[in-house]
């Protein structure tokens, strides 16, 4: 930082812009920024309600048929959906921001930026089928 | 040479790991568990199934390292929110224990669930 | 394409005004002009008393970086036939105390810049007396000096660091960053990406020192990876790649020290 300085005739006063607490309002890419990061929130959400549906299946089916019933209802289902779409928009725009971070090298040559992203999408469906087939039953 | 030690890049790693995890992960298990179940579109797989599948070692390990990944993830990235949102830097230290030992407790839980109680 | 367009341009006089003002302009509107042209012709045939920084006029010197239409620009780069019909909104460059009209202070940056030692740092030569004093890191074991004081450097060497030589110290990049905007104390991304620049250079060790002034809580870890500061910067630096890699290099770093706390190198 600049010390203070002192102002003279020959040394102005500098104006100092304060930034405005909904400075993230400004812009649509800040905006998608601060939303982007609040899906941690429901990343967190998510977390607390794997572990209650853990919970209901050891303890016996009529304790998973309880939560089966709580997931259905409308609120509970309106927070999850939007989970849903939060949770998704972190996992897109971490998969396109990663390969900025790494830079992948094939045989002395730097991977496109496209194709690392599009390996990590095709990585990322696979892997979903994967869930769906252990959790749907072999 | 005498590096500062400051918990920062770990913090990061963790936050990183986490990410990925929830990235890869979390969108098939909360359309699944979170949307389609529910909504009745695919019926929800037997207790007894289920039971099975969770029993299994690599589903305990995968999920806790989900869960608790996870859950770094948000203490990190929230805090930060915390900073640049509402910009309540001047709250620091509260929001770092608030976040990090959320986070510390609820990767016990999972452990706990996970591993002794299912 | 009409005649003339409106320049909307931040007066700021610190001997009069508290707060700055707004004046208008209009310039002609000429297929080739730039923003910049347009403030030249204001201040060579309607105001002489703007005050505004450039040099070059194309795009390489970095001086007359501005907020036009609430977007860091160069001026000499942001061409008035873009912004036709108008009128244009130019502003001081965000995230910067004002000293006059469109001249921002820039003596953090340039403290910032220092601290991050963009220069090749030479290995310690076995023999030689430690010029630095104190406790420095001897780089990776003792290559006593050639017998020249060439550095040789292949061009897929200087592919690595090329992209973050092209920095052009223009800070669009700090009008940006709304992390920089929020704390200025945050090193912000030019110094990291010129940091980085020097890094990824194979005739440079001055990594570890680099790193000191780095990990610190103000210099990377700060980076939210936002993303703007690569949007703004008109050489294509990608500076939010670089804190991102760097980011990794030193949470490595970190771990290996860490984890062999000696002779890790």
């Amino acid at each position: 930082m600049t010390d203070r300085p002192e102002y003279t005739e020959f040394h102005p006063r500098w104006y100092r812009p304060r930034m405005s607490t909904y400075w993230w309002l400004r812009r649509r890419s800040y905006l998608a920024f601060i939303l982007r990061e609040l899906s941690s929130v429901f990343v967190a959400w998510f977390v607390l309600y794997l572990l209650l549906l853990v919970s209901a299946v050891g303890q016996g089916a009529t304790a998973y048929r309880r939560f089966l019933d709580w997931s259905a209802t409308p609120w509970l289902l309106a927070v999850n959906l939007m989970a849903f779409v939060f949770i998704a928009f972190h996992a897109v725009t971490w998969f396109n921001l990663a390969p900025q971070a790494i830079v992948v090298r094939l045989r002395g040559r730097r991977v496109q930026r496209r194709r690392i992203v599009a390996s990590i999408h095709l990585g990322w469906i696979v892997l979903s089928v994967l869930v769906i087939w252990l959790v749907m039953g072999r | 040479m005498a590096r500062r030690r400051s918990p920062e890049p770990y913090l990061w790693l963790l936050f990183s790991a986490g990410g990925v995890l929830s990235a890869l992960l979390m969108p098939i298990l909360v359309l699944l568990f979170g949307v389609v179940i529910p909504l009745g579109w695919i019926s929800p797989p037997g207790h007894e199934d289920l039971l099975g599948l969770l029993r299994n070692p690599i589903t305990r390990i995968v999920l806790f390292a989900l869960c608790a990944l996870s859950l770094c993830h948000w203490a990190h990235r929230f805090r930060y929110t915390l900073y640049d949102g509402l910009r309540i830097k001047h709250l620091n230290e509260l929001i770092i224990v608030a976040c990090y030992g959320v986070a510390i407790i609820g990767s016990i839980m999972a452990g706990y669930l996970l591993f002794v109680s299912l | 394409m009409p005649d003339h367009i409106t320049l909307r341009v931040t007066r700021y006089r610190p001997e009069e005004d508290t707060e700055p003002g707004i004046q208008e302009y209009e310039v002609p509107l000429r297929e080739e002009w730039a923003v910049l042209d347009g403030l030249n012709h204001v201040k060579d045939h309607l105001d002489a008393t703007l005050s505004y920084r450039w040099s070059c006029r194309m795009g390489i010197c970095g001086s007359c970086g501005m907020t036009v239409n609430g977007e860091p620009k160069l001026s000499c780069a942001a061409f008035l036939a873009d912004y036709a019909p108008g009128p244009v909104r130019v502003e001081p460059l965000a995230n910067f105390p004002v000293i006059r009209d469109l001249v921002v202070e820039i003596g953090d940056f340039m403290s910032k810049l220092a601290k991050v030692k963009p220069w090749i740092i030479e290995e310690p030569q076995a023999g030689r007396g430690d010029e630095a004093g104190g406790d420095r890191e001897v780089g990776r074991g003792g290559l006593v000096g050639g017998d020249t004081d060439e550095h040789l450097q292949t061009p897929a060497e200087m592919d690595e660091y090329h992209q973050f030589s092209m920095c052009i110290n223009c800070m669009l990049c700090y009008a940006a960053c709304p992390v920089y905007g929020l704390d200025p104390q945050f090193i912000g991304p030019a110094a990291i990406a010129l940091a980085q620049r020097y890094n990824l250079d194979s005739r440079d060790h001055g990594a570890a020192e680099r790193l000191d002034v780095l990990s610190q809580h103000d210099g990377i870890w700060g980076c939210t990876f936002v993303g703007e500061c690569t949007r703004a910067c008109p050489k294509d630096v990608d500076p939010a790649g670089a804190i991102q890699r760097y980011k990794l290099t030193a949470a490595t770093e970190s771990l290996k020290a860490f984890l062999l706390p000696r002779g890790a190198k």
